[in-house]
Parts: structure tokens; sequence; C-alpha cells
């Protein structure tokens, strides 16, 4: 299937931006996600495969927006509510919960 | 805090409010570990081995090994998981991994052009530009024009030779070995490989003098 992560030979991207003494996590909350992939994945409810299926159904107007880690997450909450072990309603509930009582609106 | 945790831990910005995505995670873990499907000490041992065990450390020993060892180095060329396994280097990400040479006539270059398939570990997780669009685009079209863009302009004469990772196969290049490090041991030769030389948009050069 083609879509917008099929980026081999596309232009316009413009240049390679790199950056000196790049640390391994720009946030801690990207260490946390990668982390939590990595452990969600070891109960085996989906392979390689169907995690990387999952980033390309992504829409594309978000993938092309979205931060790298930013991706993992959107794709790790896809795979946990396919697989049955939360449900959509209980992330986005505790993310109000949590949002909450940190006073953020 | 002392200074060094400071450094240590300079990205965790303990200071600053969350951003929306910081307390998505947190919401998420919190969620995980209560209904028993993480342990949050696991995810922490988690995330120290990729910001401190894994890295391009463990792929310039492969490197400086296959130098000075030419047996070794043939079997890297014919059975890379295996080879790279006696360093006590493999899991997840490097299953299947192929090693492909840089000579004076040929230079390859890894890319992932589907998302950031990229040979863990022996380097560890990838940097942000080779997960970048740019980077992914242009490397299959332009490999030399990218080089350039890294700072390396080869001779006309010598064959660019592209690698798109897969979640299958995974690649690491192979560098020659820079001229005048005939009397290097492993160990200064493995702190002259760089990260970006294994991926292909460098060369290994000589950073300091061979005493004589």
């Amino acid at each position: 299937m083609n879509g917008i992560h099929d980026m081999g030979g596309m232009d316009g991207f413009g240049p390679i931006e790199r950056e000196a003494d790049e640390p391994v996590f720009h946030e801690a909350w990207e260490g946390r996600v990668l982390a939590l992939t990595r452990a969600c994945g070891a109960w085996g409810k989906w392979n390689i495969d169907k995690s990387r299926s999952g980033i390309e159904q992504m829409p594309p107007e978000d993938y092309l927006r979205a931060s790298y880690y930013e991706k993992w997450l959107w794709r790790l909450e896809k795979l946990l509510v396919d697989a049955g072990m939360v449900t959509r309603e209980e992330i986005e509930r505790r993310n109000a919960e949590m949002k909450h009582a940190t006073g953020v609106s | 805090m002392s200074e060094s945790g400071r450094k240590d831990n300079h990205h965790h910005r303990h200071d600053a409010p969350l951003s929306d995505t910081a307390l998505r995670v947190k919401a998420l873990e919190s969620l995980l570990a209560e209904k028993g499907l993480v342990d949050p000490a696991a995810l922490d041992a988690i995330v120290e081995t990729y910001e401190k065990k894994i890295g391009p450390r463990n792929g310039a020993r492969v490197v400086a090994r296959a130098w000075i060892d030419p047996a070794y180095k043939s079997r890297l060329q014919m059975n890379a998981t295996a080879a790279i396994a006696e360093l006590g280097y493999s899991g997840l990400q490097g299953e299947d991994m192929l090693v492909v040479e840089n000579t004076s006539a040929i230079h390859n270059l890894v890319v992932c052009t589907l998302c950031s398939c990229y040979p863990v570990p022996v380097l560890g997780l990838p940097p942000v530009w080779y997960k970048s669009a740019p980077y992914r685009a242009r490397a299959v079209r332009d490999p030399r024009g990218v080089l350039k863009e890294f700072g390396l302009e080869l001779p006309e004469a010598t064959e660019v030779r592209v690698w798109d990772s897969t979640a299958e196969l995974r690649y690491l290049v192979l560098p020659e070995r820079p001229p005048g490090s005939e009397g290097m041991n492993e160990n200064a030769l493995a702190a002259l490989v760089s990260r970006d030389a294994m991926i292909g948009t460098a060369k290994v050069v000589l950073t300091r003098k061979v005493t004589p």
C-alpha cells in the first residue's frame, strides 16, 4: 500500500537538519513512549509488521506534522485499543483527569 | 541536584510545566501501570538501556575487530548477525544484519525510506535526521547530493550503493580503515569510528597522530 510514509524519491522537503551531540531522547516523555511500546509489545498482542503498519495508518496530514515519538504515541494508543488492552474511553478519561489535576485547562 | 546530575538530566526539564504530549504519555503510563500491563521500574530500565548501554560504540568495536582480524571480517561478511553476536551485541532490531564494505571503488549509504529501521544493537537509536523526511526522501534519489550536505564529496568514479533498510534486514557499513592507522590497536581504532561512518554519511579519518 502506498502512502505518505513511502517517502523515497519525494521532492521538496528541504535540507537535512542535523544536531551536534544529539541526546538519545530530547524530552523525558520520548523515552517513556519508547519504553511503554517495548513493554506493551512484550505481551505479544502484535508483531513488528502490525506495529509498522500502525504508524502508516496515521492520517497523512498528522503524519507530516507529528514528531517521531508523537507518531509512536499515536501508534501505541491504537495498538492497545485494537488489541483490547485498554479502551479509547479509558485513555481519554485518564488524560482529562491528569490535565485537571495539573491545572491545565 | 548535583551539578553532574543536572547535566545528566538536562533534558528532563523538571522545572517546566508538562506539555500536552508529556501529560498524555504520563496518563497512558498510569493507566497501563494500574492495569498491571507495565511496571514503571521496568520502564526506567528500558530507558536507561537505550540512553547508556546501546550506542555506536558497539558498532565501532565490530568495525575495529574486522579491521585487525581478517578471520573475523570474513565471518562478519558471511553471517553478520552471528559475528556481531560474538562481541555480545544482539537483540531487538538487529535480528538480521548485513554488513556492507566500503572500498576505494564502492561507497555504501544506509537509509530507511519508509520509517526508521536501523541496526539498533550496534548503533543505538537513530538520530533525528535519519528519521527525517528530507533524508528519507533524498538519500535514494540524490545520494551524492546528500553526502555533499554531510561534507563528503566522492570522486565521480566511486560507485555509490544505497541500501534501503526494512524491518527484516538492517545494514551496517564497514568503513575503510584510514591510511596511517596501521600501528593502532583495536581500542584506538574503535575510537576513530563515528556513527555516521557506519551509516555511510562520513568516512573514518585519523583524528590524532600515531606515535612514530
